[in-house]
């Protein structure tokens, strides 16, 4: 087990460093420069502002210094923000975009694997169509359609909740209904989907056959394998989720950092984009490191070492 | 938990604005239909009435509130409300005394004399002095900061100014100096007429040296680490913050001036979402876009502020040769109409250009009608003029046929403009055809510099208050031509502005009217609109100017009215 961690950390390693690699290239080929009123500036000019911040130096030159500074923790400071380092701007801005995740896909999954239970226990009855529709709806209609109804008529037009903005526990309940939408639609059809092929297996024949209880085939034997193929969902989806979303956190006026990631590349602040950059392909290969672990606590069909234990 | 304390909290409030309301009950009818004239008389009663607080909308979050580094509309705007130079624009674009109370420029109009009053303070307690603005004025030209206004704002103006940011000359040579403590000594590199009005803008701000350096990197990365010396004071600010507010400086010289006590800022970046926030009163202004125009025209807060900013096509003379027949170019810019894409596409109070310099902007000087008014409409929607031109051109060209790249930005207003004015163009001109590039602004801009476009939609906003700010693009080595124009007689014109008629005011607009004339007998650019935004303004808030360069808006004189 350690062994096998351990090799996966140093993958993971080589990974966020090509990562970090082609996206170092890749932004230098966006168009202009971090400078800011360069439609002002003379060239002379220009070339004394760029000398300070090092980018007068050939790309290869400022790729080392960049890995450089990477090895010891330096994320650099931010050209948009005045003196700012870029892991105050990571800190500040992923909270708001973290806790927004994290609420909409526990309560969203939670809800999801209700109705899907419900679904696939009314097989083909009219809770399960009813279900259904709402579960294709809610994976096709895109969250920012949502995030806009809920908006005008629980807020602007009720008053029930904060319009916009960020704060109280209050102003996190719209975005968070808006977001949940698709992990819950998600989850649903992939719990309807297993239950109903699980419910049909030959063990679960077997339990009815020994006489367990209804309640015990569905929580005990039929749902413990049902759930296992959603977790493989659930990770990247918890990935996307936490790292913000543009358009939900406009609309609500969360100073989230997934808005703060499109700024920043319109505005060509290097450091930043590197930053954000790096820190959602760490998120990604802890996620999915730990989701591999966890396949081994729920199926004990599968192994890490070989077939020899 | 959290959400019973937001319950008590909300149930407070609400008593609370019942109490308010209760007490403020004896006098009220009678004080709010009068306060407007009586304000001056007896600001002390009227705050008593109304909470004087505004809440607003921040577009984004502040990049920089550091004088010498910031670029950007929000930097000079809190800049603005929190600091204050040697002079301060009022109501009617006006330099008023702010730490200068009076000047004196020499006879060849190279040295200003400017006495600061010695009253003024910084926020912990220091007093702001000559040497604060050497300090600052310095620091922004010094190739060290890194500053980019600063060289722009300041080259070509302050003596050495561009020889100290090379690093030609030492900083001590820029030709700013401390005479005493209350006198700053300035020398400019030629007469500047508009000096006066260039000092309110946010580079030329001074700076506590001892604080800044103290502060060193952190220095105006948070409210502890800014000084303010203005109306107002930054609080609850980080660089990150997306929500501060604004709080009356009580140090501030002219404090008893300033009547709100408060301003607090939301970042909120979706204009439907302001608008929501401002339906449901948590804020009390709100921006429109050009899609939310239409369902808010109606509305009895929708008010249209005109803005500074001209937007014109660039017709570059050098790529295609078509571009570089005067007919065809001026067959380009009256072939579109411009009065129904200001009415139908904008829709938000735009103006349509006539001629370069904004209307609105400068008036002649002596207190005369303003600039675009006397220069009148240059070059207008003319279908009949635009073919004449167009047949003319093509015949001395040799062709039937022209194919024209239009460059331009890529927001949804943007892209709906474009495709509008290429198939105007395409109807009225036969025989042009019109490819869009649509792309987004940092491409443009590489595009512009390589001059690699033939028609391009650009825009300017003035940096001070002289039609020279419009005019000196197109000077044949301008930094913004990046089109190919040159005309060696408008050149000279415009030579003549900042050299021998540099200390006759009156002789240099008769001047910038020859030249703009100039300009559009030559169909440089064609013109196209003059942006103004478009708003819902709670009608309590009152005494907010708009300023037509540098900060946005004014708060010095700002105040909560009652809400009729």
């Amino acid at each position: 087990m350690v062994r096998y961690i351990l090799r996966r950390v140093f993958y993971m390693v080589i990974t966020l460093f090509i990562i970090a690699t082609v996206s170092f290239f890749l932004m230098k080929m966006l168009p202009g420069s971090p400078l800011k009123a360069e439609d002002k500036l003379t060239e002379e000019q220009k070339e004394i502002v760029l000398e300070k911040y090092g980018l007068n130096d050939p790309v290869p030159v400022q790729y080392i210094t960049y890995l450089k500074d990477l090895v010891q923790g330096d994320l650099g400071i931010s050209f948009a923000f005045d003196n700012t380092p870029v892991t105050k701007i990571l800190m500040d801005r992923i909270g708001p975009s973290a806790q927004l995740g994290a609420q909409s896909l526990l309560v969203g999954t939670f809800l999801g694997i209700l109705f899907g239970l419900i679904a696939a226990i009314s097989h083909n009855g009219i809770l399960d169509y009813t279900s259904t529709i709402l579960a294709v709806l809610g994976t096709s209609i895109p969250s920012f359609v949502f995030a806009g109804l809920l908006q005008w008529f629980l807020a602007v037009e009720t008053g029930w909740f904060p319009v916009a903005l960020w704060g109280t526990f209050e102003h996190t309940i719209l975005p968070t209904i808006a977001l949940m939408i698709f992990p819950m639609a998600t989850a649903a059809r992939f719990t309807r989907t297993e239950m109903i092929e699980v419910m049909g297996s030959n063990f679960i024949t077997t339990a009815r056959a020994k006489g367990v209880s209804e309640y015990g085939i569905i929580f005990k034997h039929g749902m413990r394998n049902a759930l296992i193929p959603l977790v493989t969902v659930i990770g990247p989806m918890a990935v996307s989720l936490m790292t913000g979303t543009l358009v939900i956190e406009q609309i609500f006026a969360v100073p989230g950092i997934g808005e703060q990631f499109v700024s920043s590349i319109m505005v060509n602040d290097y450091p930043t984009i590197m930053g954000t950059t790096l820190l959602f392909a760490f998120l990604f290969v802890v996620i999915i490191l730990v989701i591999d672990l966890l396949y081994v606590l729920i199926d004990p069909r599968i192994r890490l070492t070989g077939g020899k234990s | 938990m959290k959400l019973k304390w937001s319950l008590l909290l909300a149930l407070g409030l609400l008593l609370s604005v019942f109490l308010v309301a209760c007490s403020g009950d004896d006098g009220d009818s009678a004080e709010g239909t009068g306060s407007d004239d009586k304000k001056e008389e007896e600001p002390a009663k009227d705050e008593e009435n109304v909470e004087q607080v505004l809440n607003f909308i921040n577009g984004d979050t502040i990049p920089s509130m550091d004088p010498s580094m910031a670029t950007d509309e929000y930097g000079f705007q809190f800049l603005g409300a929190t600091m204050e130079g040697l002079y301060r624009l009022d109501e009617n674009a006006e330099p008023v005394e702010g730490i200068a109370t009076e000047h004196k420029v020499s006879e060849n109009g190279l040295t200003w004399t400017f006495t600061l009053r010695e009253d003024a303070v910084w926020s912990n307690g220091d007093p702001v002095t000559a040497h604060d603005f050497v300090y600052a004025w310095q620091r922004a030209v010094d190739p060290d900061t890194g500053s980019e206004y600063g060289p722009y704002m300041m080259g070509g103006v302050i003596k050495n100014a561009t020889a100290v940011n090379t690093g030609d000359v030492p900083v001590e040579d820029l030709g700013v100096k401390a005479d005493g403590d209350y006198t700053l000594v300035v020398e400019l590199e030629n007469p500047v007429p508009y000096f006066e009005s260039l000092t309110t803008f946010g580079t030329f701000l001074p700076l506590n040296q001892k604080f800044v350096e103290e502060q060193g990197d952190k220095f105006a990365t948070s409210t502890d680490t800014l000084l303010s010396n203005g109306p107002y004071k930054l609080t609850d600010w980080e660089s990150t913050s997306s929500s501060w507010n604004l709080e009356k400086n009580a140090d501030y010289w002219d404090a008893e001036t300033v009547q709100l006590e408060k301003m607090t800022y939301e970042v909120v970046k979706d204009p439907q979402t302001g608008v929501d926030l401002y339906e449901s009163g948590t804020v009390d202004r709100a921006g429109l876009s050009s899609d939310l125009v239409d369902q808010y025209s109606t509305h009895e807060d929708y008010v249209v502020t005109p803005e500074t900013s001209v937007f014109y096509l660039k017709m570059n003379q050098t790529r295609n040769e078509a571009l570089a027949n005067t007919n065809v170019r001026a067959a380009i810019s009256r072939a579109f109409d411009k009065q129904a894409l200001v009415d139908q596409i904008l829709n938000n109070g735009s103006l349509v250009a006539n001629g370069l310099i904004p209307a609105n902007f400068t008036p002649m000087p002596g207190g005369g009608e303003d600039f675009r008014e006397v220069s009148g409409d240059l070059v207008t929607y003319d279908v009949e003029k635009a073919k004449e031109y167009w047949e003319k051109g093509l015949e001395e060209l040799g062709t039937d046929s022209v194919e024209l790249e239009f460059l331009a930005g890529d927001s949804e207003t943007a892209k709906t403009m474009n495709e509008y004015l290429a198939n105007q163009l395409e109807t009225n001109l036969p025989g042009l055809k019109v490819t869009l590039k649509q792309v987004p602004f940092e491409q443009r801009l590489d595009l512009d510099t390589n001059m690699d476009y033939d028609i391009q939609f650009s825009g300017w906003g003035p940096d001070y208050l002289d039609p020279y700010t419009f005019l000196n693009l197109w000077l044949t080595d301008g930094g913004n031509n990046k089109m190919g124009y040159s005309n060696p007689d408008y050149d000279a014109l415009l030579e003549k502005t900042t050299t021998e008629l540099a200390q006759d005011n009156e002789a240099r607009y008769q001047t910038f009217l020859e030249a703009e004339k100039m300009l559009f007998e030559d169909a440089a650019i064609a013109p196209v609109y003059q942006s103004a935004m478009a708003q819902l303004v709670s009608p309590k808030v009152k005494g907010v100017y708009v300023n037509p360069f540098g900060p946005t808006y004014e708060y010095k004189w700002a105040s909560v009215g009652s809400e009729e």
